[in-house]
């Protein structure tokens, strides 16, 4: 179910630097400094349930100014990415991104980026097929920084066990035949590549789909990254 | 109404009006549109409470753990429609963890057995599996609508079960869910006779549907009104459904992209001048411009348009919207900047709501130009405008002492300065004085999000200000408790309350604890708040849910924790159902 996807990548954006609750937690340790300043000030006022009508008025002429001195010492706020800032849906982010993708390699076909999408906000997800499995899963892409990573997520995914340590040599196994299984991907060309040939941005941002098929049906799959390399500038 | 029957006959007076049958107050509560209004009325008195919760026919559950499908089925016997929302408004952007719960399989299974006659069934937010949907299809013999709003956990083989079962389908309206892909050619499950569609939107599916099918289904319901597609329908196909349904009142076009031909575009413009009655359009309109002149021949009667999932910019797009003189509501993306919004002011006079989306929300450097100035414009030429949401990354105070000055008729205002803490960018001074002034000119406001640097003293404003403030977005806002003491001191209609990332700790909660009672929930995330006052205010309000969240999927044993230990996240809401037993192990009741 496409619950569980999400599960995985929360787990693992957290433990992603400058994500999540540690941008969280660096935006309150920059209120800290305020909130000192702010416990001197006699709060028993607040303690009688919503009987608070008025404040003094010492405080109404302290607060402003200790207001304005407080945001001038405040340290700048982090660079961060919050999670889920901005209040974009996550639908429409899913959407956009696909989308924003695709229009910045049309309109700038010189200009390389490999690091669009890596460490961003952003997701990218693509559908993961198994062969044989009745239902198919989706990955967020950006969740991972290798091919290892992803090799883990997807073990996970389709609870299959490895024989080898990397996709590359593509030893999941078929749960029903006991056949090896390999792991491949349609690019931005439509065409079925062997994953685990092209360096991880790459095909971070041009794989479309994955799918994880028998060793057998899997013969001519060339890797032809080279020369698609250069044609793709 | 007892008084003047004794003319006629003498001998039969008639009843004291209190004593009148539960029929006649069924009827006369049936002239009440309003929940709120039958609300009231059944406050009145026993006999007015049980002739309007029996004939009630219209339920909207607001918080579906508020109270339990039981209860709400027991006590509305005669529903035929009902609507239920789940997770918090802040789910949708990945803030509620995500098994934390709204599943709509126990709604489903009481309504199965106490509302047979159900006619209608509305869930936003909420946790909707196959199961749910094929026991709709077998449960209700008159079932005609099915909406389906940011939902998630159903598969294509739902919707099968929906199609293949539901005799008297009106309506099958799926907004922004995430729909797993099983290849089930579901629309293939109508049968032939089936032509009661008159509401067909699969815009979020991703998977193929079977084009002829498709139009089949859309020649055989000539009652059908609103057909939104998904991407998977190439333009040439969106040529000739629209051929087989001119009736079409409201069109969602899918992916709107391709090379340019002309003898599509000669079909595309022939197709669109057929439908007289297009009011309202959708779409993924992808980059190419070449085919927007197509629909030129709609854009007079358009009073909706929804191009907020366009990446179409320049000058075609600000043609396109020039032409469209009688839209009441547009959706846009950034990209068309603020020339572009200049070109709406002067064009769209009868312009009510505004969307403005950001095209690149994680691009720090902001390529597009869309500043103040485009919803300044808008606000000042477009009098009617009373909702606005604005993606921007600048804004001062005068240009909001502005936009509140020229349009007090705001209703919903929500404007989000993309990166926090952004003042004022000319004066460098917080953004309070202009989110006050909108506060203190629109006194009908009853939606409001604040962002960018903000002070107590917008909170202040606001508390004292917005008599009608049903629900108020804050992030990364304040500076002390006071902040939201004056919030839930005052606010007098404050229903729901969502704040993150603000210095906001226990002394306002625990001072104000009786307001949330009045309210229906409040989210506070990444704030200052600790355990022990999440502990008391479940001690002293018995009849609110407090829970507690961690900020990771692991399970969250509260009893090994102290009062001191900090809170991340926390979600409040009254309820009558008492705990709800379906928490995962990551959320906690108090």
């Amino acid at each position: 179910m496409a619950g569980v996807d999400v599960d995985v990548g929360t787990e693992l954006r957290l433990g992603l630097p400058g994500g999540g609750a540690e941008a969280a937690k660096a935006g309150k340790r920059g209120f800290e400094e305020t909130i000192d300043l702010k416990l001197t000030l006699p709060t028993a006022g607040m303690e009688e349930a919503a009987a608070v009508k008025t404040e003094p008025a010492a405080e109404k002429t302290k607060r402003p100014a200790e207001a304005a001195a407080a945001d001038a010492e405040k340290p700048p706020a982090p660079k961060a990415q919050a999670v889920g800032w901005p209040p974009v849906r996550s639908y429409r982010r899913n959407v956009m991104t696909v989308q924003s993708v695709k229009n910045k390699k049309e309109e700038e076909p010189e200009k390389q980026q490999p690091t669009a999408n890596a460490g961003s906000n952003s997701s990218a997800f693509v559908k993961v097929s198994m062969d044989g499995a009745p239902y198919l899963r989706k990955v967020d892409l950006n969740m991972y920084s290798s091919y290892k990573d992803l090799s883990i997520a997807l073990k996970k995914m389709f609870s299959t066990f490895t024989t080898g340590n990397n996709l590359n040599e593509g030893k999941l196994v078929d749960p029903v035949s006991g056949a090896d299984v390999v792991t491949t991907y349609e690019d931005k060309d439509g065409d079925w590549m062997l994953v685990g040939d092209v360096p991880w941005e790459m095909f971070v941002e041009s794989c479309k789909r994955l799918r994880i098929m028998k060793s057998s049906e899997a013969i001519g799959l060339a890797p032809r990254t080279k020369d698609k390399c250069k044609n793709k500038s | 109404m007892g008084r003047g029957g004794s003319r006629a006959a003498p001998a039969a007076a008639a009843p004291p009006w209190h004593a009148l049958p539960d029929e006649v107050w069924e009827h006369a509560f049936s002239f009440l549109p309003a929940a709120s209004d039958r609300g009231a009325a059944a406050g009145a008195c026993r006999s007015w409470l049980r002739a309007e919760r029996r004939s009630r026919r219209r339920l909207s559950v607001a918080n579906c753990y508020a109270a339990s499908p039981q209860d709400a089925v027991e006590r509305f016997p005669a529903v035929r429609a009902a609507e239920v929302k789940g997770k918090p408004h802040f789910a949708d952007f990945g803030l509620v963890p995500h098994a934390w719960g709204a599943a709509a399989a126990p709604w489903v299974a009481a309504a199965a057995d106490g509302w047979p006659l159900l006619e209608e069934l509305s869930f936003k937010r909420m946790v909707v599996t196959d199961e749910c949907l094929e026991m709709i299809a077998a449960s209700f013999r008159n079932f005609q609508v099915l909406r389906l709003v940011s939902c998630e956990g159903f598969s294509t083989a739902g919707l099968a079960a929906i199609a293949a079962g539901c005799r008297n389908l009106r309506e099958l309206d799926l907004q922004e869910n995430e729909i797993e892909d099983c290849s089930i050619h579901w629309l293939s499950l109508f049968p032939e006779s089936f032509t009661s569609l008159v509401t067909l939107n699969f815009s979020c599916l991703e998977g193929d549907v079977n084009i002829n099918v498709l139009e089949r289904l859309v020649t055989r319901c000539r009652n059908l009104k609103t057909l939104k597609l998904n991407n998977s329908i190439p333009l040439d196909k969106l040529a000739s459904l629209l051929r087989k349904a001119p009736q079409i009142v409201e069109l969602g076009t899918g992916k709107f992209s391709a090379d340019y031909h002309p003898d599509l575009f000669a079909k595309l413009e022939a197709a669109f001048a057929g439908c007289k009655s297009l009011r309202r359009l959708s779409g993924a309109w992808d980059s190419v411009p070449d085919y927007l002149p197509a629909f030129y021949c709609v854009c007079e009667g358009l009073t909706s348009l929804n191009l907020s999932y366009a990446t179409i910019r320049g000058p075609e797009l600000i043609k396109f919207i020039s032409r469209c003189k009688n839209l009441q509501l547009l959706w846009v993306m950034d990209l068309i900047e603020d020339h572009g919004l200049a070109a709406v002011a002067s064009s769209c006079n009868k312009l009510q709501e505004l969307r403005v989306f950001p095209s690149d929300p994680f691009d720090p450097a902001g390529q597009v130009s869309l500043t103040e100035r485009g919803l300044v414009d808008v606000s000042a030429s477009c009098p009617m405008l009373e909702s606005v949401l604005y993606f921007c990354r600048r804004m001062t105070n005068e240009a909001l002492i502005t936009i509140a000055k020229n349009r007090p008729n705001f209703t919903c205002f929500r404007l989000c300065i993309i990166e926090p803490h952004t003042p004022d960018y000319i004066t460098h001074q917080p953004l309070d004085a202009g989110f006050s002034a909108i506060v203190e000119s629109c006194k009908g406001l009853t939606r409001f999000s604040v962002s960018g640097l903000l002070t107590d003293r917008v909170f202040k404003s606001i508390g004292a200000h917005a008599d009608r403030l049903e629900m108020l977005s804050i992030a990364f806002a304040g500076n002390s408790d006071l902040g939201l003491h004056y919030i839930l001191s005052g606010c007098k209609s404050l229903k729901k309350l969502e704040i993150r990332d603000c210095p906001f700790g226990d002394k306002p909660l625990l001072a104000n604890a009786a307001k949330l009672e009045t309210m229906r929930s409040l989210w506070m995330s990444s704030c200052s708040l600790t355990l022990g006052a999440c502990r008391q205010l479940a001690r002293k309000m018995p009849r609110l849910s407090v829970e507690v969240m961690n900020d990771s999927e692991r399970a969250c044993p509260l009893d090994s924790l102290t009062d001191e230990s900090p809170v991340d996240k926390l979600y409040v809401y009254r309820t009558i159902a008492g705990p709800r037993s379906d928490t995962p192990s990551c959320v906690q009741i108090v």
